[in-house]
């Protein structure tokens, strides 16, 4: 197949998603100016669209009652600066480089990457700002719903296995992360992260190449990306081709300025008030949900049914997860269901019967240190780490 | 569509195994406008230079004070991202941003 069969067979199924979208087909995200297109991209299935230059696409919610491994299809798209490198990326020359404070920088390609051992870790990968839009006071930035998340099987190399190869000098403290993605003005900040040079050499850290037994989707970082479990989605660098040892900190835009929490216990301040010191954004927090039924569902009343969904943390693993239908006065246990790793979403359920009426059903996690979600949303001003106590009306008649 | 999708992986696969040339996505379409109204032409111009304007349509209506919300917006793309904007068009884009998306 010559490159303009290819370049043909990705218009028409470009074509085929605008198709689709002629038809106008949209959702309403719950809260102001939420109407988005659904849109199908090449390599994704009708997708919810915030923006398409860069593209950004949330999974419907209605996914994660699929399957506990969140379909390469259906996984969200997020990128920050619209230089995709969408025609630039050749998999036999593309090559990943190691350079910085090493011994003996190295580049390695795709094929050299592929054959060193591998390792298979199911992970989630979150964006730091789902949700953003159910914050009150509202906050600029991209306004989405709670599907920038997904639950993959990642296969690649560990970081550390890399970085021993060009053999970190003493005195690195960060690791950078680069990939071919960048921005259309030379002024403005190219997309570069940094990890601290222990936790980028914490063996679970990983360049990943496939992801869920496939290459990974272009719109997901192809033909490689960071894998930082338990970590937000800021971290995970797609189309990486650039690891450069740091002997100091990395004090870019997305570093220094952007991607940062209040730096206080819950990451939050008060409702609408300005974050004194600040600290980059991190961990997961604690967050379950109830995927079996969308809010409005329609229910038999008092027969038994079964509320299924999903928890997560960022790493502990969870500990229990708990239903409420009166406003979080009394809470009862769930059965956790079968647990794929301490970074996977861990699957739920809980049998229950509901009178006639209209019924708001509270999901609450607590994870295995103890981290419990809050009633109440925190609030800060980046939009970030969402994770109160979700509510899914359900009408019983 | 789940047909076609699985084909553009083999497409990409195909590319990685086989030849030696980039792999090409292609987008569909960009269709996203600003409403129209005075100088929505230099704001879709200016802010479209960098970003699809659904960057703009998708944020939250601003509930009261219009004009410094997209203020602040129209500053960070000057001052945080780089955007190269004629003096004499700040104003004006503000000032159609602040009247175009604003609660009515």
């Amino acid at each position: 197949m010559s490159a303009v069969h290819r370049r043909m067979l990705l218009g028409m199924i470009a074509g085929a998603g605008l198709a689709g979208s002629a038809r106008a087909e949209s959702v309403t995200l719950p809260f102001e100016n939420g109407e988005r297109p659904l849109v199908a991209y090449p390599q994704k299935r009708k997708l919810i669209r915030l923006t398409s230059r860069p593209p950004q696409l949330e999974t419907p919610l209605s996914v994660f009652n699929e399957s506990l491994i969140t379909p390469n299809d259906a996984f969200f798209v997020r990128y920050h600066l619209a230089g995709v490198p969408y025609d630039k990326i050749d998999p036999d020359s593309f090559a990943v480089q190691i350079k910085g404070h090493v011994e003996k920088p190295v580049s390695l390609s795709l094929k050299q990457i592929k054959a060193m051992p591998s390792v298979e870790l199911t992970a989630v990968n979150q964006c730091s700002g789902n949700g953003r839009g159910f914050f009150a006071p509202r906050v600029p930035g991209g306004q989405a719903g709670n599907g920038l998340m997904g639950n993959a099987v990642w296969r690649g190399v560990p970081l550390k296995h890399l970085l021993d190869l060009a053999g970190v000098k003493a005195g690195a403290v960060e690791v950078k992360f680069q990939g071919m993605d960048g921005p259309v003005l030379e002024a403005t900040p190219s997309f570069a992260k940094s990890l601290k040079i222990d936790h980028a050499r914490d063996g679970e850290v990983m360049l990943a190449y496939a992801m869920n037994g496939a290459e990974l989707p272009f719109l997901n970082g192809f033909p490689v990306r960071l894998i930082v479990p338990g970590y937000f989605g800021t971290y995970w660098v797609k189309h990486l081709n650039q690891i450069t040892v740091l002997d100091t900190p990395l004090q870019n835009f997305w570093m220094a300025t952007a991607y940062r929490v209040p730096d206080n216990d819950t990451a939050s301040v008060q409702p609408g008030t300005a974050p004194g010191a600040t600290r980059p954004i991190s961990t997961f927090t604690v967050r379950s949900f109830l995927t079996s039924h969308l809010d409005g569902a329609k229910v038999a009343a008092n027969r038994e049914i079964v509320l299924r969904g999903i928890a997560f943390d960022a790493g502990t693993g969870i500990r229990n997860v708990e239903i409420s239908r009166d406003q979080g006065a009394s809470w009862v246990p769930a059965l956790l269901g079968e647990n794929h790793g301490r970074y996977a979403f861990r699957p739920w359920e809980a049998r229950v019967q509901l009178a006639a009426g209209t019924h708001h059903l509270l999901v609450r996690a607590t994870s295995h240190r103890g981290e419990q979600q809050p009633m109440a949303a925190r609030w800060n001003p980046g939009g970030y780490m969402r994770n109160n106590v979700e509510s899914t009306t359900i009408i019983a008649g | 569509m789940r047909i076609i999708s699985s084909f553009a992986a083999v497409c990409l696969l195909f590319g990685s195994t086989a030849m030696a040339a980039p792999v090409h996505y292609v987008l569909p379409e960009e269709t996203a406008a600003l409403a129209s109204g005075p100088n929505s032409d230099i704001a879709q111009a200016t802010c479209g230079a960098c970003h699809s304007v659904d960057y703009i349509t998708t944020q939250p209506t601003p509930q009261k004070d219009a004009k410094g919300f997209w203020t602040a917006e129209v500053t960070k793309m000057q001052k945080v991202f780089g955007a190269q904007v004629e003096p004499d068009n700040v104003p004006k884009i503000v000032d159609y941003l602040a009247a175009t998306y604003t609660a009515k």
